[in-house]
């Protein structure tokens, strides 16, 4: 029994991380443009794309591959994703700055929209099978199982997602990042290059994105051209249960909501006595974000919600 | 209004050219629709479907400025009403127009039910929550076996008929979505001109100068979430009981996003855009046979482009309804 609950406290620490990566990017940008990006669940598929054919293309063999090549490889695939970040900012989201709140979403919606196909008519519809980055190295504990690839994943999550502290709460650029989302005009006025910030923000969200998207495509062994669209779903409802537009909730609201998913698909079947499956999961989360919304919208670590005024200076 | 007033005499004959020449279009295409063959119909009521549906999901995005992505839940509430009531599935064989109105109250009802959580909140939120309330819909059904017939979905539904008229063919379903679009059409371009329609606008342009001004912001958004869900619901109905076969696969969240972008081609509250917008999303790849797989990037960048370019989509917000009857009946 304890080494069960060793075994899915570790998946669930597993996807939470994966997920805590993924949220970070929705609450940041969310943060200094107070947009939700529909296109940041395909940074995550880009990522997991760009590491494939990078590797594919680097050693023509994709099983195999030394761990060099692999970091290397890891390495070049999510700074590839965090400069597409930045290019899609400038072309679709910056022109719509000053205009309704509805268009830079519908945009992105847009850019979702774009990529998918993209991918699909680039590298077929049907999901890869995706070679491991990690060494699968099963360890019993006290009668569960964990492997050293789930060990890795929360290492090299863990090391993101504190880097990114750092980056945020410590360095120069941190500060403008800051202060440009606690009120962008004000920041204007101080003379801090706002474009710079929005743009770091539009390279650490989709780089962070992207790792969540090779570490979880490792995982499962399996990439799709549709992979980024639940779970970026889910990484979103992490950081509004979290409280959206702060960096330790999203990280927060991803770990709970991994572990309600993990405990759900354990309990659901016993408690309903098998009438819900394990295939409720997806359903269990979306009924998590709509209970938040109803008893705490403003979300574990978020400050309370106003009302904001929704300026729309164009037509619509 | 007098201001536009003196706009529309300043130039009152091309706009009086083009209405008419548009209602030419339109009665030439509807009188020549009974001689085409079965397929064409069948794309042509496939256009009026989209049309309904352009219609309800414009309430809310066009007219109150929020954002629903999750619109083809209240679709398959539709279609899923017919598909239990009229076939042999529950072995229940109600007349249509009863399932009608169940199906458009119980749309309503969904719609309001999941609008009273979120819509007191920002309308931000509501964009995610009904992107997952899609997603849960699609799921339940995918998964009810016993009621819903799991993925394999349910056949053999009724025909559909009214007053003692049969309504199966591919022709009689064209006249019913007509009627039904040109009744919805009015309706809801009459609720766009009525106080609630103004209390719509005032919300999607400030919603705290709406608030200011005595409306009731979170009654008002909800009406609107509320009238599109049972017009997205009506189109369900109809839509079953013209495949007379229901699936999961109809319900997808690209479905959805596909009802959003012919609002945002065609023309963001603006029901003549919405017309040409489900034109363009329905015979481009009609035209574009071979370029199948090309046509969803083809919508996706120009969704893109004309949001920066040209954010009212092709057809202007100016030539709504009222300038085509202005233009019509010269007053």
């Amino acid at each position: 029994m304890l080494g069960y609950l060793i075994q899915q406290t570790v998946n669930a620490l597993t996807i939470g991380a994966i997920y805590a990566l993924i949220a970070l990017g929705y609450t940041m940008v969310y943060g200094v443009l107070r947009m939700i990006n529909f296109a940041h669940g395909e940074m995550f598929m880009l990522g997991a794309y760009a590491a494939f054919f990078l590797l594919a293309m680097s050693i023509g063999d994709i099983g195999g591959a030394g761990a060099i090549v692999l970091t290397a490889v890891f390495f070049a695939g999510v700074l590839l994703v965090g400069l597409v970040g930045v290019g899609i900012e400038r072309v679709a989201y910056k022109p719509l700055r000053n205009s309704s709140r509805l268009a830079p979403m519908l945009s992105s919606l847009g850019v979702s929209l774009t990529l998918v196909t993209g991918v699909q008519i680039l590298a077929g519809p049907q999901p890869i099978g995706f070679p491991s980055f990690f060494p699968t190295t099963r360890y019993e504990v006290l009668g569960g199982s964990i492997t050293s690839m789930q060990i890795d994943i929360l290492i090299a999550a863990f090391v993101l997602m504190f880097g990114l502290s750092f980056l945020v709460n410590r360095s120069r650029i941190g500060v403008i990042v800051r202060a440009v989302s606690e009120s962008r005009p004000t920041a204007q006025l101080l003379g801090i290059n706002v474009n710079g910030a929005i743009s770091m923000v539009f390279f650490a969200g989709p780089l962070l994105g992207a790792a969540g998207g090779i570490l979880y495509a490792s995982y499962y062994g399996i990439m799709s051209p549709t992979m980024g669209t639940v779970v970026g779903l889910k990484a979103f409802t992490a950081a509004i249960l979290g409280g959206i537009g702060s960096i330790p909730g999203a990280m927060l609201g991803a770990f709970i909501l991994a572990f309600v998913e993990v405990a759900g698909t354990a309990l659901l079947p016993i408690l309903t006595n098998g009438v819900l499956g394990t295939e409720y999961r997806d359903v269990l989360a979306f009924a998590i974000l709509i209970l938040v919304l109803l008893v705490r919208p403003a979300g574990i670590l978020g400050e309370t919600v106003s009302e904001e005024s929704i300026v729309y200076k164009r037509e619509f | 209004m007098s201001v536009t007033g003196t706009l529309y005499q300043a130039r009152p004959r091309s706009s009086r050219v083009l209405s008419f020449l548009l209602l030419g279009l339109a009665v030439a295409l509807i009188a020549a629709t009974p001689f085409l063959p079965n397929y064409h119909v069948r794309v042509i009521n496939s256009l009026l479907i989209y049309i309904l549906l352009g219609i309800g999901l414009n309430i809310v995005i066009g007219y109150a400025g929020l954002l629903d992505l999750g619109f083809v839940a209240f679709y398959a509430v539709g279609a899923y009403s017919y598909a239990l009531l009229a076939s042999p599935q529950l072995g229940l064989h109600l007349p249509f127009l009863l399932i009608l109105a169940v199906a458009a109250m119980l749309g309503a009802l969904t719609g309001i039910l999941l609008g009273i959580p979120v819509l007191r909140l920002r309308g931000d939120y509501l964009a995610i929550v009904t992107l997952g309330f899609g997603e849960i819909i699609r799921i339940i059904v995918n998964n009810l076996d016993w009621l819903t017939g799991g993925p394999k979905g349910i056949a053999r539904l009724d025909k559909a008929s009214f007053a003692g008229i049969e309504m199966a063919r591919p022709i009689e379903i064209f006249w019913l979505l007509l009627v039904t679009v040109v009744v919805v059409g009015t309706v809801v371009w009459r609720l766009e001109r009525s106080i609630l329609g103004k209390g719509w606008a005032a919300i999607r342009e400030d919603q705290d100068a709406a608030r200011g001004i005595g409306i009731n912001t979170t009654n008002a958004k909800l009406a609107a979430f509320a009238t599109s869900a049972t017009i997205g619901s009506i189109a369900g109905v109809i839509f079953a009981a013209s495949q007379r076969f229901v699936s999961p696969e109809s319900f997808t969240l690209q479905e959805s996003i596909l009802i959003v972008l012919v609002i945002v081609i065609g023309g963001i509250g603006n029901i003549l855009g919405i017309v040409v917008g489900a034109a363009i999303l329905i015979l481009l790849p009609e035209v574009l046979r071979q370029f199948a797989e090309w046509r969803i990037l083809f919508l996706g960048l120009l969704m893109i482009f004309l949001i920066i370019v040209r954010p009212g989509g092709i057809v202007p917000r100016s030539f709504g309804p009222d300038k085509l009857i202005r233009g019509l009946f010269g007053k």
